[in-house]
């Protein structure tokens, strides 16, 4: 009995193959099988955005994303965002420096769908207004903060 | 003019914000050992039921099981604020989170099939939900472990407090209200779901736990009352925690029975929570019902307070029975009230019991006071703000409580957001359309420098320089995401001049850090911080006898700046102080410890004493949007004033604020926790409903320092406080804009609309 299926796909830069149940959830391969902690759980029913990871161009809830949907794409997670030489990626240095990560347990999601938004942004050469990065992040839970630090170093993010 | 600092007052990211924002910290979600087993827990199918028999044969034949226990396999004590509650039920079940079996298998797949195979037999009871029924004398005994008596059978726990003469003020009252409040369930949504990893040694029968606990020596002593264990042959390490806000305080039964299964198989154990899971089964803020009865006299000062609280305790006694503790310093002492009279009762149901919540009491004890207000100045026919600076308390005052206010900011906190508010001058807007606005005040008292409510409310730090100038700071207290951390080094960094680069903080294991009592009562900051601020002194003495040693001078009066001890025109490295201090003779190590115990004092059995080094006051006025055809509550501003004593680390407490009012605008509006005969209709984020960033208000925070001296350079305890007065403000707003005083929390849209709806009947005579 092999129930298990092949999928080729490229994580954080580095391409890979792996043989998967057809059932297993994104956040369960990566977690469990690719060891990257870094991306949280938090509810398992696509609310709290906690698990957030980018595929190709797009932030997903790895909770609700099956692993072998990521077959022939490319995933990023919180630990492919810095390189050797700048260790913070802008988004990350925001954030710290504004004060949004406090337990930190949804900052991984928080950052990544920042990273994926500008990115966007600057592909469409656009500037956001604050209350379209208020409305990016409306799929992201925190307790702690009440948001408002996260949403200004959102917004940072496209200072000059 | 106060002293101006080098970092404190400036605005420092935290210092653990890297690892946490680049997804290297590790919560006890991440923790993976060697031969870890999964352990799950089997809950009970009703919340009132007898139980027959339990079969756990299926189970323990399932490959990758490797144990399965019930209560019938422990030798355990019951756990508890009241030890009224087993960790494993076994005759009788309670409500709807009893722990009646549990499984440890190689994979959580293995384990879910295991639980799904114990089969339970139950002869389904009639539970009681509401703590009225439970009362009544035809009420069963609903906890049949509770030892104590008071009077009735399902009451767990019971305060008493007065102060004044409370008929001759109701004789002097001119005006007397009363009215019942409600408040609602709801519960820490913690990012971070509970967990624990426990290890047990049968070599030396130590048990290790990575507990995501806030009051680890607590629980140590708690775990072992458990476990009929030596306390010390158990050490907590605490991980990265996902989130406390007063969830953590008690230790449930996921816990121990997470170190039997450990103890059972000799391997580690994990233990996590899914999210239905934490809705079920983690603690809740205590729901209240509150009758309040207030009087004034004719110039609108008030003349009593007569309060009785009932408190549903749910099925087992935790912290949060304990909140009237709390609660009763905002009837006695918020504001200036010659006569109080406060009862409060904790009274079991079948319910699932609650737990201590950021604010403890005081945001359902605020709401009750500060709408009475609103509605004693309408009768009297007096200004809302008025009435409140009136009666307001000030510095120097010793209330009936004996609170010693020897600072107090509550009259400017207030003058301030009714300033920045525009209270007075703001036009009211044309009340016939479909949009009405209105503005709500609310104040708060609650303790700032601790809560004396153990034998000692005391936090023990060592210090260690190192041959290389870094400083290790070892402190009792805990880093829950607070940023308490950042505050010791900020304060150890100005104090020693040391760079914050070379200060690490070392706050997680038992085994090594000195004693404290825990995360809780805004404490960290004033405790941690004075202790340490006691062993910086004792540290600089060693080093300014060295150091003056070393530069053959006979001062010991030294300044430290960038790692240099400077006396006039001589300086010296801290480095090579220490180096000498450690290599030269005497031999001696560059190390301190300082215990610091607070000034203030055990309430007597009256409840009468000053129970904390100092007292925080806030105000909030808040401006709200009703739409009255669907009744949705729209916050637009909140407008913050908070007597914080001093402002050490800008940022952070912004943060605090930030997330406290989100927490609070939460329990105003959205947030309730469904019960149909004591079970959770809604335990997913999809029916219970947190705020998200498009929800948050304009948020005007106005710190204001009173200087306190018994705070570390001032300051006072600040991280509860930004949610207390926020539900008393939005509906005190709510009635502003629609004209309707509601006074059951939250305020959904359903129950607005009704209110609404209601009132027009009424009005029109339909």
């Amino acid at each position: 009995m092999n129930n298990f299926v092949e999928i080729n796909f490229t994580i954080n830069g580095a391409k890979m193959t792996k043989e998967i149940k057809p059932s297993l959830l994104l956040v369960d391969f990566i977690r469990d099988v690719l060891k990257l902690k870094g991306t949280k759980s938090g509810c398992m029913e696509g609310e709290c955005g906690a698990c957030t990871v980018i595929v190709d161009e797009t932030a997903i809830n790895s909770c609700m994303y099956l692993a072998i949907n990521i077959n022939g794409k490319t995933v990023r997670t919180i630990e492919g965002l810095g390189t050797d030489e700048k260790p913070l990626d802008i988004v990350q240095e925001k954030m710290i420096e504004h004060g949004a990560v406090q337990c930190g347990f949804c900052t991984s999601g928080v950052v990544l769908t920042t990273k994926v938004f500008s990115e966007k942004c600057k592909s469409e050469g656009k500037v956001p207004t604050r209350d379209e990065v208020k409305k990016s992040l409306e799929g992201h839970l925190c307790r702690c903060t009440g948001y408002v630090k996260i949403i200004d170093a959102a917004h940072a993010v496209y200072e000059k | 003019m106060a002293k101006q600092y080098k970092i404190i007052g400036k605005s420092t990211p935290k210092i653990d914000a890297k690892e946490r924002a680049t997804g290297k910290a590790v919560y006890g979600h991440d923790i993976e050992m060697q031969g870890m087993l999964h352990g799950m827990i089997l809950r009970t199918k009703y919340p009132c039921a007898t139980i027959i028999s339990i079969d756990t044969s299926a189970a323990k034949e399932l490959d990758g099981v490797m144990c399965v226990i019930t209560a019938d396999d422990v030798d355990v004590n019951q756990i508890g604020y009241k030890r009224d509650h087993p960790i494993l039920k076994s005759n009788t079940v309670n409500c709807n989170r009893d722990e009646i079996a549990a499984v440890a298998a190689t994979t959580k797949e293995i384990a879910k099939k295991a639980l799904s195979l114990i089969k339970v037999e139950y002869k389904v009871k009639q539970g009681v939900y509401d703590p009225f029924e439970a009362l009544k004398e035809e009420s069963p005994k609903i906890n049949i472990f509770c030892q104590e008596k008071f009077g009735n059978k399902n009451i767990g726990e019971s305060f008493h407090y007065e102060h004044g003469n409370l008929d001759e003020q109701k004789k002097r009252s001119k005006v007397i209200i009363s009215k019942r409040y409600e408040t609602s369930r709801v519960t820490h949504c913690c990012m971070a779901t509970s967990n624990i990893t426990a290890s047990y040694s049968k070599l030396d029968g130590s048990l290790t736990l990575w507990a995501s606990t806030q009051v680890p020596f607590l629980y140590q002593r708690d775990m072992a009352h458990a476990l009929k264990m030596e306390p010390s042959k158990i050490r907590v390490i605490q991980p990265t925690i996902g989130g406390g806000f007063g969830s953590k305080l008690d230790m449930l039964p996921f816990e121990p029975i997470c170190a039997l299964l450990s103890i059972k198989t000799g391997k580690p154990v994990q233990i996590l929570y899914d999210r239905e899971e934490e809705f079920v089964a983690s603690p809740t803020r205590q729901p209240m019902i509150i009758d309040l009865t207030t009087g004034a006299d004719e110039k609108g000062k008030f003349t009593f307070r007569e309060v009785k609280i009932t408190m549903d305790n749910g099925a087992y006694t935790s912290w949060g029975s304990t909140t009237p503790f709390v609660m009763m310093q905002t009837y006695s002492s918020l504001y200036q009230v010659p006569a109080c009279s406060f009862d409060a009762e904790a009274i079991y149901t079948n319910n699932p019991f609650a737990g201590s919540f950021r604010g403890y009491g005081n945001p359902q004890a605020t709401f009750s006071v500060e709408t009475n207000i609103d509605l004693m100045a309408k009768e009297l026919g007096m200004a809302k703000d008025e009435i409140r600076l009136l009666n307001a308390n000030y510095k120097g005052e010793i209330t009936g409580q004996g609170l010693n206010f020897r600072t107090c900011g509550a009259i400017p906190a207030l003058e301030k957001v009714l300033e920045e508010s525009k209270y007075k001058t703001r036009k009211r807007e044309q009340q016939n359309s479909r949009y009405k606005k209105g503005i709500g005040l609310a104040s708060m008292l609650h303790v700032g420098g601790g809560a004396k409510i153990y034998r000692s409310d005391g936090c023990g730090t060592r210090l260690k320089f190192d041959h290389y100038g870094f400083l290790t700071i070892t402190t009792g207290s805990n880093e829950i995401g607070q940023g308490s951390e950042t505050i010791l080094a900020m304060i150890a960094a100005e104090e020693l001049g040391v760079p914050m680069e070379k200060i690490k903080v070392i706050n997680t294991d038992t085994d090594i850090k000195p004693w404290d009592v825990g995360v809780h009562a805004s404490r960290t900051t004033f405790v941690a911080g004075n202790s340490l601020l006691g062993a910086i002194r004792l540290i600089k003495e060693k080093l300014n006898k060295q150091a003056a040693k070393l530069l053959c001078i006979e001062s010991v009066d030294f300044d430290y700046q960038n790692a240099t001890m400077v006396c006039g025109d001589k300086e010296i490295k801290i480095d090579k102080v220490v180096r000498e201090m450690h290599f030269g003779l005497p031999n001696e190590l560059c190390e301190v410890e300082y215990f610091y115990e607070p000034p203030s004092s055990f309430q007597d059995k009256e409840f009468k004493g000053d129970v904390s080094g100092n007292y925080a006051f806030a105000s909030q006025a808040i401006e709200v949007e009703v739409d009255t055809l669907t009744g949705k509550v729209k916050v637009l501003n909140v407008y913050v004033s908070q007597d914080v004593g001093r402002v050490l680390n800008p940022m952070s407490l912004q943060g605090q604020i930030e997330g406290g009012l989100a927490t609070g605008i939460g329990f105003a509006l959205t947030e309730e926790m469904i019960y149909t005969n004591g079970v959770l209709v809604n335990p997913s984020f999809h029916g219970y409903k947190l705020l998200t960033s498009m929800d948050m208000p304009n948020v005007h925070f106005y710190p204001i320092e009173t200087h306190d001296e018994a705070g570390p350079y001032g300051s006072k305890g600040a991280g509860e406080a930004p949610l207390i007065p926020t539900a008393a403000a939005i509906a005190n707003a709510v009635a502003d804009a629609i004209g309707i005083e509601i006074y059951s929390l939250p305020l959904t849209a359903e129950k607005v609309l009704k209110a609404i709806k209601r009132n027009e009947i009424n009005s029109h005579g339909i």
